[in-house]
């Protein structure tokens, strides 16, 4: 118990026993994980894993039935609506790129970067030479300094899911969850995405769901198997693609 | 079209302002027959015309920028409505039928002797206004309060819309609710000292509604084009991933409708002097349909289209209903359908088409030169 309790204290995110049922479905069958500060993970697992619910109990669009999740040792998400756990700093990139299609690329970045979000804040909020500064290094960080007054809705598929990584950048968040960012792009838009992200663990804690191997290979970082709600391996690539069960599950169905 | 659209609002702000100087000139300077007489009777009509474009700007706020298909913005327009009529009731004082210095004729006729306690105040103008801006404000801070955070959406929210415009209109039906029952309020005499019966009154009546269009106007438009106005259009396109921003939805849509339910309000409140009657037909969800339908014709999402729809449909069903009333819902409801699968930008957006293609035919010949 008191290990555990120092695993809940040093991890920035903490996973104990989360169970959710969907109308009988068991999709998290106790699922447990520890994120150090800092870590960048990768998660990997066939579909209906429970990959993209395990994201929605911790941003909070999903209440688990059982179970801890804690953020930064501290923070219960579990008793927390999803704007309250996005103050916290916990950013989310959807596997569907969802950007704000009626608004040019700009603003989409305008709107997630981190500024007040009430009401009041927002009426009164004036453009400045920091913030436009802030955009246009995240355009270039994301590779569309030239896309900054077009309409996110006109993007191509990959490139709607580099915006959506730079309004995660914008958000600056403690916390990146990202789920299958390169699903849909071509080889080099893949090394590229490797490329951000890889940059972007250097100053964030960063969740990565996808199921492209070479792209997980080219990220170099833990890795976790998730099968049926709950987690089958952990470790480096090589060695969980070197555990039988792991093969059985992938090459077995 | 956004800079197209900005064109549209000057002028639209410019023909407004222009109006609210010369109609009361051309109707009070010119005699009888003048070339550029205004009769009185379309000073009256007019004015009824912005009022209900005043309402239309504040629908087009909520459901343009934030997908609220609100189908009870006419409770809101009547309850503005009633404050201001509960006010000329109490200046009828002892002109009324029954002569009471107090009591309005209604009461006197139920058999009541003194005056309920919603009445008191409104013999003061000031007092009257903050209401009208206060029980719709507040009523809608509840109802949003609860809606939004229960996270109903979509028809599901239309649908609670028209419930909360129909409970209003069966209360305002009872005679023991207070407000004049199936009578309303009427039999006006004067506002503020004025005759309601004076073309200068009526003039200037026309002129402030005026104002008061373009005042909505400009302080929708403030609000669209403020960062919160793009925060506004966001939640109407991705909900969650709002929240996933972590913005709070529900407090970004209350304040759009209260906002929006008080513009509703402050044309509902001009409306009664110039039409000279509050009835709770006013809360009829037909009603509130319609001014739908108004800002579906004039474009939604772009509130100068919802004033011109507002003003063009009225006007039309004016015509209508005079010359062919049987037809009037039936031609509303075509075009309705028209708009929908035709026209899905509305007036505005057909405007836009046509300037944009002259735009394109000058480079073609730009060209060929
Ligand atoms: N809201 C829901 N209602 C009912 N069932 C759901 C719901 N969300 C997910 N599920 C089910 O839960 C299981 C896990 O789904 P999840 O989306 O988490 O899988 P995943 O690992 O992300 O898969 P993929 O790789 O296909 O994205 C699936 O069988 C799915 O059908
Ligand atoms: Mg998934």
């Amino acid at each position: 118990m008191s290990e555990e309790n120092a695993k809940l204290t040093s991890s920035l995110l903490y996973l104990d026993n989360v169970q959710v049922t969907f109308d009988g479905y068991r999709a998290l069958r106790g699922l447990s994980l520890a994120l150090a500060p800092g870590e960048m993970r990768a998660i990997i697992g066939p579909n209906g894993a429970g990959k993209t619910t395990m994201m929605d109990v911790i941003t909070g669009k999903t209440r688990p039935d059982v179970g801890d999740v804690y953020f930064e040792g501290r923070h219960d998400l579990t008793r927390m609506d999803e704007a309250e756990i996005a103050t916290l700093g916990v950013g989310r990139k959807f596997q569907k790129p969802t950007v704000f299609e009626n608004h040019s690329v700009n603003d989409n970045i305008l709107l997630a970067a981190r500024a007040p979000r009430t009401v009041r804040a927002t009426l009164a909020a004036k453009g400045s030479a920091e913030i436009t500064q802030n955009i246009t290094r995240i355009l270039e960080r994301i590779r569309l300094t030239d896309m900054r007054e077009r309409q996110a809705g006109s993007l191509s598929h990959g490139q709607k899911q580099w915006l959506e990584i730079g309004m995660l950048l914008a958000q600056d968040p403690k916390l990146l969850l990202v789920d299958e960012p390169v699903a849909g792009m071509t080889d080099s838009e893949t090394a590229a995405t490797a490329t951000m992200l890889k940059e972007i663990a250097k100053e964030h804690s960063v969740v990565v769901v996808e199921h492209d191997m070479a792209f997980v290979r080219d990220l170099d970082v833990k890795v976790t198997v998730l099968h049926e709600g709950a987690v089958l391996a952990e470790g480096t690539l090589d060695q969980v693609s070197a555990d039988e069960r792991v093969v059985e599950v992938y090459l077995g169905r | 079209m956004s800079r197209q659209l900005d064109f549209a609002g000057w002028i639209f702000v410019a023909v407004m302002a222009l109006a609210a100087v010369l109609v009361p000139l051309a109707t009070l300077g010119t005699p009888d027959g003048a070339a550029l007489h205004v009769p009185t009777y379309l000073v009256q009509l007019f004015g009824k015309y912005l009022c209900y474009a005043i309402l239309a700007v504040a629908l087009d706020l909520v459901w343009g920028y934030c997908g609220i298909l609100s189908l009870g913005h006419g409770a809101f327009f009547a309850l503005g409505g009633y404050a201001m009529g509960m006010y000329l009731m109490r200046q009828i004082g002892t002109r009324g039928v029954y002569a009471n210095p107090v009591l309005p004729d209604f009461m006197v006729f139920l058999n009541w002797h003194s005056l309920p306690v919603a009445w008191w105040g409104f013999n003061w103008f000031a007092y009257a206004m903050l209401m009208m801006v206060l029980v719709p404000g507040l009523l809608a801070l509840a109802f949003g309060w609860f809606a939004f955070r229960s996270r109903v959406t979509g028809v599901y929210l239309s649908i609670i819309t028209q419930a909360m415009t129909f409970a209003l209109y069966k209360e305002f039906f009872r005679n023991d609710f207070g407000f004049g029952g199936n009578n309303g309020l009427t039999d006006f005499k004067d506002i503020l000292g004025f005759s309601l019966q004076s073309d200068a009154v009526k003039a200037g009546l026309f002129s402030i509604s005026a104002v008061a269009l373009i005042a909505s106007y400009l302080i929708s438009r403030a609000i669209v084009r403020s960062k919160y106005g793009k925060a506004l259009i966001a939640v109407r396109d991705s909900e969650s991933r709002m929240r996933f921003l972590g913005y709070r939805v529900e407090n970004i849509k209350l304040f759009a409708f209260v906002v929006s339910a008080i513009m509703a309000a402050v044309g509902g409140a001009l409306y009664v002097p110039q039409v000279g009657i509050i009835n709770p037909s006013e809360f009829a969800p037909g009603n509130s349909i319609e001014v739908a339908i108004w800002v579906a014709v004039g474009g939604r999402g772009t509130l100068v289209g919802a004033a011109i729809g507002a003003i063009a449909v009225n006007f039309a069903k004016t015509y209508f209903t005079g010359a062919l009333p049987e037809y009037w819902l039936f031609a509303l409801g075509l075009l309705f359908v028209c708009v929908t699968l035709f026209f899905p930008l509305g007036i505005m957006g057909v405007l836009s088409r046509i300037r944009f293609r002259r735009k394109r035919s000058e480079v073609a010949t730009g060209t060929a030169t």
